[in-house]
């Protein structure tokens, strides 16, 4: 029998952990990745000619992310690795891609989508302001181009992400303004029981707070609103707690609020979605393993189920592990069972982290009429709010088809979670009434001028 | 494009070897492994001006999802600043050379 053909798409923790597990059985897998270099976004490299070493970029987290590096390095050509290569489509295991200007076509037996995440976000007053950056955008600034976002840095959001990047600018000497989170403080000790599951991580938490305290820099919870101001660019920040507004001077904001998967290879391949109620947001329907109900399909890491890059690596493995099971190749079930026992774990700090750092959903749903819900295509809350009344827009994608919000180049990723929110508000039902914003190829825009690949 | 208006902030990593763009016209010093977003946004405060008429955009997301930071190059292709890295002779606009929306008639 010729070797099962398995591909994984991304080469973050899950996607490398991936590719070792099927490597360490003999079997070359495609391996296709959108950046230059492997690592993910939480394990993202500098490029080559950068100096700082592991310790500087990722602090506590260097030995992991060394591992991760030198595992996926170690690889040479034991697998066929597309580096700078998006999967744009997916239809009948065949994989559409597109590298710099060539397009690419890959089949497989089986497929391990580890596509990660991006921030989630939430629409407030002046966000689209040059100098408000997403969370992760604020990281990546400071990881892979040693910049700050400004001069003086307010982050606002919610989430672990919040405090880990507010430390990372803090400790690389950037001037942070404020720490704003939405969260109330009496949400984080009642979740520490569940945090508990995590001792070290928990512990890293709150060594956060402490460092921001040390160096007084003012952490404000349970804020209810924030407005960014300014002409042309981010001049200061308004925020608006349960017992006062004031303003804070500032020209870059940091924003988000936990993060939401790439899952949309996973929709395409037409994937059952369930409505996870702790995140508010659909997900993928996948068993312990990664397994989707659609078969050949499998997904590991944040793409699936925001558990963290940790998690991801175990993930990686399981899912791998499954599709050689299910492709009849013989997998230790010892290995197999303690990998569900490490996924439990991860499972129950998950459970902690949305305790302690809930979505804020009043934000969307009360945000004023000329906030702009859609970046991309400058729509307003108001303009949404009047297709959902007006249109009898009651689904989330017949409010985008009217609208307009969801079906700009972001394609829903950045005002997706808020839309939904706004249009149940508008309409008065259940978040998971209005439904998703359904994924449509190409899920990234292409570069102008593709060549097709021609049969020789 | 004015020294005060710049919106990133260089901490370290500055013992690269130089690369000239051109950005609207103008020669832009770089350094090699910077972005085109980092190279535009460390001398100037916006990328682009948003088709849409609400005014400038610097990108958002810095991890090619958001497409908030697109350029214009000089033959009317669109590039993604963030994760487009600068090369001697990358040539962009900041502007579309058709216009902002609503197009006039």
């Amino acid at each position: 029998m010729a070797a099962p053909r398995i591909v994984v798409v991304g080469a973050g923790p899950a996607g490398t952990r991936a590719a070792e597990a099927l490597v360490s059985s003999g079997i070359r897998p495609v391996v296709i990745d959108e950046a230059a270099r492997s690592g993910g976004q939480i394990y993202r490299r500098q490029p080559p000619n950068f100096k700082r070493g592991y310790e500087k970029l990722y602090g506590f987290d260097a030995q992991k992310a060394l591992g991760l590096h030198q595992c996926f390095d170690g690889f040479g050509d034991d697998i066929d690795y597309r580096p700078e290569t998006s999967v744009w489509n997916v239809r009948d295991r065949k994989l559409y891609t597109v590298c710099r200007n060539r397009s690419g076509e890959v089949e497989f037996d089986a497929a391990i989508f580890a596509t990660g995440a991006t921030d989630r976000l939430a629409p407030v007053k002046g966000w689209t302001l040059p100098g408000c950056f997403s969370l992760g955008g604020s990281q990546i600034a400071l990881k892979a181009q040693a910049c700050s976002i400004g001069k003086r840095v307010a982050f606002f959001g919610t989430g672990p992400l919040l405090y880990l990047i507010a430390y990372q600018y803090a400790k690389a000497g950037v001037d942070v303004a404020a720490v704003i989170d939405t969260s109330p403080f009496a949400n984080q000790a009642k979740a520490i029981p569940l945090l508990a599951a995590r001792p070290s991580l928990l512990a890293r938490g709150l060594y956060f707070r402490a460092f921001l305290a040390s160096k007084r820099i003012p952490v404000h919870s349970g804020a209810r609103s924030v407005e960014i101001v300014g002409s042309d660019r981010v001049r200061a920040v308004i925020v608006r707690t349960a017992g006062k507004t004031f303003e804070i001077e500032t020209d870059a904001v940091g924003t988000g609020f936990h993060l939401r998967s790439e899952n949309q290879l996973a929709d395409l391949a037409g994937c059952s979605f369930l409505f996870d109620h702790l995140t508010q947001q659909w997900r993928p329907n996948i068993d312990q393993d990664g397994r989707t109900d659609r078969a050949g399909i499998y997904l590991a890491g944040d793409g699936a189920r925001i558990l963290g890059a940790d998690a991801a690596e175990t993930a990686g493995r399981l899912a791998a592990i499954g599709a050689m099971r299910d492709l009849g190749l013989p997998q230790s079930e010892d290995e197999i069972r303690r990998l569900r026992r490490q996924m439990q774990r991860f499972e129950r700090f998950r459970k902690g982290l949305l305790v302690a750092f809930p979505w804020p959903e009043a934000l969307a749903r009360e945000a004023t009429d000329d906030v702009l819900v859609c970046r991309c295509e400058a729509i307003t809350v108001g303009s949404l709010r009047q297709t959902a009344v007006h249109e009898d827009a009651l689904e989330l994608n017949r409010a985008k088809a009217f609208s307009r919000v969801g079906m700009g180049r972001c394609q829903g990723r950045f005002c997706g979670s808020a839309a939904a929110e706004i249009v149940a508000a508008a309409r008065d039902v259940n978040l998971a009434d209005v439904g998703r914003i359904r994924g449509q190829a190409p899920i990234k825009p292409f570069p102008g001028g593709i060549d097709e690949e021609v049969a020789a | 494009m004015e020294a005060s208006q710049r919106q990133l902030i260089r901490l370290g990593e500055t013992n690269r070897q130089e690369v000239i763009v051109v950005v609207d016209g103008r020669n832009v010093g770089a350094l090699e492994g910077d972005t085109l977003l980092t190279a535009v946004l460390v001398q100037a405060g916006r990328l682009r001006v948003s088709e849409f008429g609400d005014g400038s955009r610097a990108g958002f997301c810095l991890m090619g999802a958001c497409q908030d930071c697109w350029m214009w190059t000089a033959d009317g292709r669109r590039i993604r600043a963030c994760t487009t890295f600068v090369a001697p002779g990358l040539s962009v606009l900041t502007y579309p050379k058709e216009g902002v929306w609503p197009l006039p008639e």
